[in-house]
């Protein structure tokens, strides 16, 4: 039987937080060196055949786009036009910010400040916010990237469909960062020297969503906006919809990914847009790989993990009715059972974890 | 008078790979770089003190696998955020087709 439902308080400032998992051992597959070796190599030709084709049809779409402007093609090619822009902007801002998908950094890094952009990011503040969700995913308290905490907000869900709520918290950060002011959450994990960057970066993102907009008013069309920071409302969706199975209903407060993270197979067109982020157990487990990879290690761990999902309808089978009971029941989690044989979570470690 | 400590034979650290060395309660990474010279650093990284020796070496830089942090492995600077620390590294002399640290001689960027 449920303990009774509690809300729990999922700042990072809050009851919950203070010693994070930074010491603990979360859960891993054991795999021989020489193949991680293999999975974790890193390929600037393998990167640039995926930047290549996307930033290729993002920009043939977006010239279509213009081409077709004031006409009512203009619709379809939209709607193509953004889910290239900020869906895949959305998965390539999470790619290069790992630094894993080119073997120069340099281009990792120049992709990850455009695909920042591009998902109204802003890339030192998120830089740090990733690294501690990955230090302490799903640990009330310490993950400052928990989409789902319970009760999930279902309206909030719905509207980030087109991103109202995600981007305009993003423009709100900006314009705060871009006037020097942190939040005390955000305090929590950028450390004071970054912060100038953030602050810089901010700036830099206002000041193209402000010259898109002047563009927009001298001529008198909304074709600039729609084309600059407009697709990532409109045009966010398919991530949305994908990245919501990553954690959404799983376990709290445990140190083993397959327990709280989500692995769902998609469809080929689905993975490029999202980078085979849909491998969300293996990329948790072994963040060093890169996303050509996962497939791969997929193959590699999955007798050691809870079933993949066949589909993002299964995926959702689960999510839609978990998230429901969890309006009034916020103890309720789905379960993820471990095949026979495989690895134990390890135990709950966090109360002797010394402090970062 | 340095304080040189073998670690392991020369060949026991494939090219462009490193090892994990514990000793007396310490412990480091020793390298072997593409061009077969030998460094050392301190094992942990610097961020939030996980091992370097399950991570990838690609030319002089190692990534730690937690969050992609990056160090130069012979200077032991730090590259790429989340980590601004960088690593402590130590001499290493090969002697007899073997691998010497000394860990006395801490050097600092
Ligand atoms: S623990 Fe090494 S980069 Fe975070």
């Amino acid at each position: 039987m449920n303990a009774p439902a509690t809300l729990r308080d999922y700042s990072l400032t809050g009851p919950a937080s203070g010693p994070g998992f930074a010491h603990a051992e979360w859960y891993a597959t054991p795999i021989p060196r020489t193949r991680m070796k293999e999975l974790m190599k890193r390929s600037d030709r393998a990167g640039l055949r995926d930047f290549g084709l996307w930033a290729g049809l993002t920009v043939a779409s977006g010239a279509l786009l213009i081409w077709v402007w004031g006409t009512v093609w203009a619709w379809p090619v939209a709607l193509i036009y953004g889910v290239l822009y900020a869906s895949g902007a959305e998965s390539r801002w999470h790619e290069y910010g790992h630094g894993t998908p080119m073997r120069t950094r340099w281009m990792n890094d120049a992709i990850y400040q455009l695909a920042s952009f591009m998902s109204l990011k802003n890339p030192v503040l998120w830089r740090w916010s990733h690294a501690r969700h990955h230090t302490d995913t799903v640990i009330v308290g310490r993950d400052p990237e928990i989409a789902f905490p319970r009760p999930p907000s279902l309206l909030a869900w719905v509207l980030n469909l087109l991103h109202v709520v995600a981007t305009s918290k993003e423009i709100w950060k900006a314009l705060r960062l871009s006037l020097g002011l942190l939040t005390a959450d955000q305090k929590d994990f950028l450390p004071e020297s970054e912060r100038p960057k953030a602050f810089r970066a901010a700036r830099a993102h206002v000041g193209i969503l402000v010259s898109a907009g002047i563009a927009a008013m001298l001529i008198s069309s909304w074709l600039p906006l729609v084309l600059i920071g407009g697709p990532t409302f409109y045009g966010s969706w398919l991530h949305h919809v994908m990245a919501t199975t990553q954690h959404a209903g799983l376990a709290e407060d445990v140190p083993d990914h397959r327990l709280n993270s989500r692995t769902v197979l998609l469809n080929p067109v689905f993975r490029f847009i999202y980078s085979n982020m849909n491998y969300h157990v293996e990329h948790h487990m072994y963040p060093m790989v890169p996303f050509y990879y996962l497939p791969a290690l997929h193959e590699d761990i999955r007798e050691d993990c809870p079933r993949a999902y066949p589909s993002l309808l299964a995926a959702y089978r689960e999510i839609v009715p978990a998230v429901i009971r969890q309006q009034t029941d916020f103890n309720h989690y789905v379960r993820r059972p471990l095949p026979a044989g495989a690895g134990p979570t390890p135990a709950y470690q966090r109360p002797l974890i010394a402090a970062e | 008078m340095p304080n040189w400590i073998r670690v392991c034979a020369a060949d026991e650290i494939e090219a462009e790979d490193l090892i994990r060395f514990d000793h007396d309660g310490r412990t480091f990474a020793v390298y072997r770089s593409p061009d077969d010279n030998y460094f050392c650093t301190d094992g942990l990284c610097t961020h939030e003190q996980v091992h370097l020796a399950d991570d990838l070496v690609m030319d002089y830089v190692i990534e730690c696998p937690k969050h992609n942090g990056q160090f130069d492995y012979r200077t032991g600077e730090a590259m790429r955020a989340p980590v601004c620390v960088n690593l402590g590294t130590y001499p290493v002399k090969l002697e007899g087709g073997e691998v010497f640290i000394n860990i006395q001689g801490a050097e600092q960027v």
